[in-house]
């Protein structure tokens, strides 16, 4: 069997156990990097309390054997499965808005009976993939019926998501859309064109908006307007932030945390724990492994061996990064307060196993490659 | 065909790709640098706002209450003290619903209708996370009661603190007076921040008008606190100085005594010792028990009290203002001496009235008979109206006007009680002034024997008698005797201050004058004979009947028949021993009908109180 495989082609086993396991060592060790910092910080943030690290840590251990097992299944039966996630996304997305069970003022959960499933997170991997699957067989850069399509992939599910109403996903799915839309090579006049378009039409998103929607817009133009009602958590989480200085007041000794004067501290805002208890340089400890996920993400897009792989893993890694840069430009009163958790790090919710799919798959298009001739 | 046409070429693709995922890359760089010049903006450029701002938040400033001083009587017995009392509180922002509360609370403590009130007052107007007071003065028994159901009331708590109590009740209040809740009246006079941890201030008498004194430092805590408002720990504290202790001149034994001696009465008696002015008992009648007040009197209890006839609030001592009568005739009659207008020989005959030369109107003598040919010892012994009447024409009345000013009639003595009035001396300038009227000489004659305009403090005609019984020697009229610092044992005597004296051209004319007023006492005919009777030591005084209301010339003055309302009023004023004054007595019972047999026994009783007790 062995002589029949041509000299550049190696067998698995011969690559490294990396191969064999179809795990990207750097990525996991990055990502085992960041989630042993974020226990730290969500200790400090949950009040010491063992019982919710416990979970997290569950939810953490669930998180990586999801990912192992993605890491598993081929490209190829990735991209073969595409069409039948993102039909069965869409159906699950319709079925929230028809008889989703609201919770917190949105529509977003789907009550499977055994558990409580959010498709919105199902279409943060099924749009890029889909958007990928479209355009693999196309000549890139995409002709305009393609980019309409394309556009029309990414947007029927964004504007369903925004409709629930969960702006945060809406927003994060859009971008990782357009992410392979961009990588694809969409031309520089086209994006012009949409960014102008977007501009224009900024009135009339306002126009849509939810009142509390309009509140936080408000509010982060001007969060001294309302202190102590809409304005607080910004105001609070940049004092803590702030007060943090280089070097951060200790772990665990961060007052505005420690305190309760930082609200929703274990989710949303533990970036300003962060902030707070390990200062300036703790926030660059986190951003070095933030970095080097994206980066090593964007690698392994590059050497990826076909357009689907290609564009799906730079989508991924790029989305990624807009996790980050939302969250916390959200917490240092850069952007608007939108509910979008820190990725690795903030307590609860099922976006940690979608955030590990992704990586799963990554891993999958890093490791089933075939060794070409060189 | 159009398959050829979209053939892939991959070398072209992968050169896009990675030309596009360099731009992306760079562009995430951007917003990086974005990010972190706002994360070196916050924590290095404006750390120290934010560290600021971060303290503020977790640091509050707490003031600590000093304790109130103690008040004691002169000799050590306790008229107002501290005890530890324990009250309810709610912090609203850990309560859900205020109302069922209160209602579930109800059924274990017992909350009046001005709890109530008060509570939602101060619900208003109170800062974030602050306990707000719903009862004061637990019972040991709801304290008991409501620690078993405390599982029941997140929120609700119940704080130990000191309460003003005054264990002797009503004795003294007068010139005690009390502590309430400091209101918001009370709150633009008083210092904020020396009280912003102080619930209660003086109200009236000497907690109000030593306020100063008694307050005491507040002191301050830096505690660290939650976002909740829950203290986790003292960071610093500067303890509260707490208020000096007071010691009254006022003897509390003899204070009872004279409000017993006037129990069946509406009036005043001031007992002071001539010397140093040392108020020794200040009554004013009726009384009534001030610890309700501390914590909010019933609506319907404080009701009662005010519109009681007898008017217990009302300090009569400071306060009331009553014509003198005949307790003026040993000072207008000093005034004659004085001003050489009569001799101790000259006589006058009393035929039972007096008219005005020119006039039939009849100034009347209170006896119908007259009193014969009298002197001026006779005048002032018998109370001679007559003689009076002539003395005061004689004299007129801008001398009688600037000769009592120096006694202090119609002026306040100055006791540093708040409150006090001036009473009245009139003059025609007065009288012009203040009702556009010329002086009649009718007035003149009727000021001679305390009557008309004229008119008097208790207070007034005990030092205006102390400076008679000090011949001249005039003091200040004193309740404090000593201050105590906190924690220092040492007592520091309060200075005794003296007004102008006054010096006769003939010193013999205070002996005459007194010696006067010792018949009125001990002689066979003095007006107050019987209260002088078997008396171990001397006695100078004199009686006084006031009228209320004026009777018509010819009327005759029936006790009985008259309303007790328009009944004379009772005075009588003494110093006793009369060769060593020890104590100055002035008493006024308030439509007593007589002060030979009503005012008099009085003022016996208290100087029997003060000299015969005190050597036993």
């Amino acid at each position: 069997m062995r002589q029949r495989i041509p000299s550049g082609h190696m067998d698995a086993s011969k690559r490294g156990w990396q191969y064999q396991l179809h795990i990207d060592a750097p990525l996991l060790f990055a990502l085992i990097g960041v989630s042993i910092l974020g226990l730290m910080v969500l200790y400090s943030a949950g009040g010491e309390d063992t019982g919710l690290i416990q979970r997290q840590l569950a939810r953490l251990g669930l998180a990586f054997a999801g990912m192992f097992a993605i890491a598993q299944i081929t490209p190829r039966v990735l991209q073969r499965l595409t069409p039948w996630v993102f039909v069965i996304g869409i159906l699950l997305l319709l079925a929230v808005l028809v008889m989703g069970e609201v919770s917190g003022g949105a529509q977003r959960w789907l009550d499977l009976y055994i558990v409580r499933f959010q498709p919105s997170e199902m279409m943060k991997l099924a749009v890029p993939m889909m958007v990928a699957w479209y355009l693999a067989d196309a000549r890139l850069p995409p002709n305009r019926y393609e980019l309409l399509a394309g556009g029309v992939i990414i947007v029927v599910p964004a504007l369903m998501i925004a409709k629930q109403p969960d702006l945060g996903t809406s927003v994060l799915i859009a971008s990782s859309g357009f992410f392979v839309l961009f990588l694809a090579g969409l031309q520089w006049r086209l994006l012009g064109f949409l960014t102008a378009l977007a501009a224009a039409g900024t009135p009339l998103l306002w126009h849509f908006m939810h009142d509390y929607q309009r509140v936080r817009v408000i509010t982060f133009l001007n969060p001294e307007r309302d202190p102590l009602g809409s304005g607080y958590h910004i105001i609070q989480s940049k004092i803590a932030i702030g007060s943090g200085g280089l070097f951060g007041k200790g772990w665990l000794n961060g007052t505005q945390s420690q305190l309760d004067f930082l609200p929703e501290r274990s989710t949303d805002f533990i970036f300003a724990v962060l902030g707070e208890e390990f200062g300036f340089i703790g926030i660059l400890l986190l951003f070095a492994f933030y970095i080097f996920i994206v980066v090593r993400g964007i690698l392994i897009a590059t050497q990826a061996q076909d357009t689907f792989t290609r564009l799906l893993a730079g989508s991924l890694a790029l989305t990624f990064f807009v996790y980050i840069i939302v969250n916390t430009g959200m917490v240092t009163g850069l952007l608007p307060v939108v509910g979008l958790p820190l990725p690795m790090i903030s307590y609860g919710g099922t976006s940690i196993v979608t955030l590990m799919a992704g990586f799963g798959m990554l891993m999958s298009i890093h490791t089933h490659r075939k060794l070409l001739p060189t | 065909m159009l398959r050829q046409l979209t053939l892939k070429d991959h070398f072209l693709e992968y050169h896009l790709f990675s030309s596009r995922a360099i731009v992306m890359l760079l562009f995430c760089g951007l917003l990086l640098l974005v990010l972190f010049s706002r994360l070196l903006y916050l924590q290095v450029i404006e750390h120290e706002h934010f560290t600021t701002l971060s303290e503020d938040n977790r640091v509050k400033l707490r003031a600590i209450a000093p304790s109130r001083g103690l008040i004691f009587d002169r000799n050590g017995i306790i008229l107002a003290e501290n005890l530890p009392s324990y009250r309810l509180e709610i912090t609203a922002e850990q309560v859900d619903d205020i109302p069922s509360t209160l209602a579930a609370l109800e059924e274990i403590i017992h909350i009046r209708e001005v709890d109530r009130n008060r509570f939602e007052k101060l619900l208003k107007r109170k800062p974030r996370f602050e306990a707000v007071p719903l009862r004061f003065h637990l019972s040991d028994e709801e304290v008991a009661r409501f620690s078993v159901n405390r599982h029941r009331f997140p929120g609700v708590d119940i704080q130990a603190g000191l309460a003003r109590h005054y264990p002797l009740g009503s004795l003294g209040v007068h010139a005690l007076g009390y502590v309430g809740r400091i209101d918001e009246q009370a709150l633009k006079t008083l210092d904020s921040s020396n009280y912003s941890g102080t619930t209660h201030a003086g109200k009236t008498g000497v907690e109000k008008s030593f306020e100063n004194l008694l307050h005491g430092t507040v002191g301050l805590e830096h505690v660290e606190t939650t976002a909740q408002g829950r203290v986790l720990r003292v960071l610093r504290r500067t303890p509260p100085v707490p208020g000096n202790n007071l010691y009254l001149t006022l003897d509390s034994r003899l204070q009872a005594d004279v409000e017993k001696a006037l129990i069946d009465y509406a009036g005043s008696a001031i007992a002071l010792d001539p010397k140093t002015g040392d108020i020794l008992a200040m009554a004013s009648m009726p009384t009534y028990d001030p610890n309700p007040f501390v914590n909010g009197i019933e609506y319907a209890d404080y009701t009662a009290l005010r519109e009681d006839e007898r008017e217990p609030l009302f300090n009569r001592a400071l306060r009331g203002q009553y014509p003198p009568g005949s307790t003026v005739k040993p000072f207008i009659g000093l005034a004659g001496l004085e001003q050489g207008i009569t001799g101790y020989k000259s006589s006058t005959y009393c035929p039972g009235f007096y008219t005005l030369p020119g006039s039939s109107r009849k100034y009347r003598d209170w006896k119908r008979s007259g009193h014969g040919t009298v002197n001026l010892d006779d005048a002032i012994a018998q109370s001679c109206d007559v003689y009076f009447y002539d003395l005061a024409l004689s004299m007129g009345i801008d001398r009688i006007h600037d000769f009592m000013q120096r006694f202090g009639f119609g002026k306040q003595t100055g006791i540093e009680i708040q409150g006090e009035l001036a009473g009245l001396m009139p003059s025609p300038g007065w009288k012009r002034a203040r009702r556009g009227e010329p002086w009649f000489p009718g007035e003149t004659i009727i000021t001679g024997i305390g009557q008309g305009f004229f008119l008097t403090t208790p207070l007034q005609l005990a030092t205006a008698t102390a400076a008679l019984a000090n011949r001249g020697m005039r003091i200040k009229p004193n309740i404090i005797q000593s201050e105590q610092l906190a924690g220092d044992s040492t007592l520091l005597v309060r200075e005794r201050q003296r007004d102008e004296a006054i010096a006769m051209n003939n010193p013999a004319h205070w002996d005459a004058i007194i010696d006067a007023m010792v018949h009125v006492v001990h002689g066979e005919r003095g007006t107050a004979r019987r209260s002088g009777l078997d008396s171990p030591y001397r006695i100078a005084g004199k009686t006084g009947t006031a009228q209320v209301f004026g009777l018509k010339e010819e009327e005759e003055y029936d006790a009985e028949a008259i309303a007790e309302k328009l009944r004379d009023h009772a005075l009588f004023i003494a110093f006793a021993p009369v060769d060593d004054p020890q104590i100055v007595v002035a008493v006024v019972v308030e439509n007593g009908g007589s002060g030979a047999g009503v005012a008099a026994p009085i003022a016996r009783a208290i100087l029997d109180s003060y000299l015969l007790d005190k050597e036993s």
